[in-house]
């Protein structure tokens, strides 16, 4: 476990040290910030219109109509941004020569993995908490329901952390960090937009389409449905980039 | 303390190192020696455990380099030919980092990153972005890393590459301060390094053991001719003649200034040379042993193809 903490600290440090994070979850804030005001002021407007109209009025919903589109909005621009997060986390070893300390250290391939993952992590989560900040306000003035919204944000953690997963194993098969991101931006794309294809399926296909599909899980959490097929999903879908990151690693240097 | 039994890489068809087999006494600083593409980063590669190799076995610091690698890491500071160090670091945050994957104790990093600096004559720069420093402190904070958990064997790949000649002096210095307490193996392309801090040097080329031994038992091994280098006041032909003419002296030949005498390896001649000399009045400057270079050496085994 102190190994992995040594890993961590020493990948949030490069993070920081670097204008990378930085810009990162700036340009996160920024357009969050910007769905978020575009999507309350629209539903303002519409309240407005309707609140001379009471049944109207009580048909309208903010997770429905702020909180839903507003966690879609997010989950694109993680898809765009989670790639450049992980891109570096081996390809720059490679490149700077120092997974050669890593790899001679008495530490497992494991360990540096899971150090490196985590701290990729924990920026997603400082990203998601900072970028909740608004929402909170809506709660102060507001009553829009709680679990839909925590759902909403568990999706996308577990969305971006399957990214991530994805994400590090591309970093380790090259030592270009824009190869990397490319790789991770192209495959995620295809994962996002296998429910398309399923759409245009039949029978069993549709249905394995759309279970391999990001957008399919994730859509009814913003719903406030918990279910633990996604939750599995996300999950098995980081843990299995990770072991293929362990895989690579460990495969490049037997060969 | 290191030490190769028919080791042997390949990557696909290529074979790296073959059946390469040696051995380093424990306190010493050796050499490893070849020419490039010869396997020398390979073969460290494989000591240090960041590469398996394909077959045979390595035993470093007493432990089986593939079925003990968490121990021989222990074991081992390694500074590749390719420093490793992260720039957005500070000297001591990286020596920090590297003591706590090293697995030091925690009450010891302190006190272990104080005895790395003071070794390496890092104080000046301690609190820099290891981006900000210069060349020569970047190779010194590499061996400060290989050296921060106090390892019983360092291996160093090309230590002095790229370094000033004042830089070279004293990274050699650092080097040789270390015999005794650590066993040293460094690969080169400077020959001069090698006399000047190797006790002893493995010769390989393309992949292949050619020589391995102490250094002063392979220039022996390796000399065909015992003979002398002459300055004499009086040095014309005639004299030339009269040395040729004594008796077990083969060769007679000048070389600038000197004249180069050359007798069987077992018929030492050397008295007999000063006595005639002395009689004849030549005005003897100065005699010198005809003793092999490490670039005779290394010529005559890596060119010449000789294999031990």
């Amino acid at each position: 476990m102190k190994a992995i903490w040594s890993i961590i600290k020493k990948e949030l440090l490069s993070y920081f040290t670097s204008p990378i994070a930085y810009i990162i979850i700036f340009t996160f804030l920024l357009l969050s910030g910007f769905f978020f005001y575009s999507l309350v002021s629209w539903f303002n407007s519409v309240a407005m219109q309707l609140a001379q109209n009471p049944y109207y009025y009580q048909q309208i919903n903010i997770n429905q109509m702020v909180f839903s589109p507003f966690f879609h909005n997010l989950s694109i621009v993680l898809l765009l941004m989670l790639p450049l997060l992980s891109m570096r986390l081996f390809s720059e070893e490679k490149k700077m020569g120092t997974e050669e300390l890593l790899f001679t250290s008495p530490i497992s391939v494991t360990q540096i993995i899971t150090g490196k993952y985590l701290a990729s992590l924990l920026i997603l989560l400082i990203m998601l908490v900072l970028s909740a900040i608004p929402a909170v306000f809506t709660f102060i003035y507001g009553n829009p329901e709680v679990m839909p919204f925590l759902l909403g944000y568990l999706g996308l953690f577990l969305m971006g952390a399957a990214f991530l997963g994805l994400g590090i194993f591309w970093s380790a098969i090259t030592e270009n960090q824009i190869v990397s991101a490319v790789l991770t931006f192209g495959t995620l794309l295809l994962f996002w937009v296998l429910s398309w294809v399923g759409y245009s399926a039949h029978g069993l296909w549709q249905s394995v389409l759309n279970y391999l599909s990001f957008f399919e899980h994730f859509d009814s959490m913003t719903k406030g449905i918990f279910d633990t097929t996604d939750l599995v999903y996300y999950l098995s879908f980081a843990f299995f980039g990770l072991f293929l990151t362990h895989s690579v690693i460990q495969s490049r240097r037997w060969r | 303390m290191i030490e190769t039994e028919h080791l042997q890489k390949k990557y696909g068809d290529l074979v790296a190192v073959e059946d390469l087999s040696f051995k380093v006494d424990s306190g010493q600083i050796w050499g490893l020696l070849g020419p490039n593409a010869a396997g020398k980063t390979t073969t460290m590669r494989i000591l240090t455990g960041f590469l398996p190799a394909t077959s045979g076995r390595a035993i470093v610091a007493g432990y089986d380099v593939f079925e003990q690698a968490e121990k021989v890491k222990k074991e081992i500071g390694y500074l590749p030919e390719t420093v490793p160090l992260y720039p957005e670091m500070t000297v001591e945050a990286y020596l920090g980092f590297v003591a706590e994957i090293k697995q030091v104790p925690k009450t010891s990093k302190k006190a272990a990153i104080d005895r790395a600096v003071e070794i390496t004559g890092l104080p000046a720069v301690r609190k820099r972005l290891v981006k900000n420093i210069s060349r020569g402190y970047r190779q010194r904070l590499g061996l400060a890393q290989a050296l921060i958990h106090n390892p019983k064997v360092i291996i160093m790949d090309e230590p002095t590459i790229g370094l000033d000649p004042a830089q070279i002096v004293e990274i050699r210095q650092l080097i040789k301060s270390l015999r005794g307490e650590h066993t040293i193996m460094l690969s080169t392309h400077i020959l001069a390094e090698v006399t000047q801090i190797c006790d002893g040097v493995v010769i390989i080329n393309e992949g292949k053991l050619m020589a391995s031994g102490r250094l002063d038992e392979l220039t022996s091994a390796y000399r065909e001719k015992d003979g002398v280098y002459l300055r004499l006041k009086k040095a014309d032909d005639e004299v030339l003649n009269f040395l040729g003419g004594l008796p077990g002296i083969e060769n007679v030949t000048r070389e600038g200034e000197e004249i180069r005498l050359e007798w069987d390896r077992n018929n030492d001649r050397r008295e007999e040379v000063v006595k005639f000399c002395l009689d004849k009045q030549l005005g003897l400057l100065e005699m010198r042993s005809l003793a092999l270079t490490i670039e005779e050496l290394y010529l005559r085994i890596v060119s010449g193809g000789i294999e031990q």
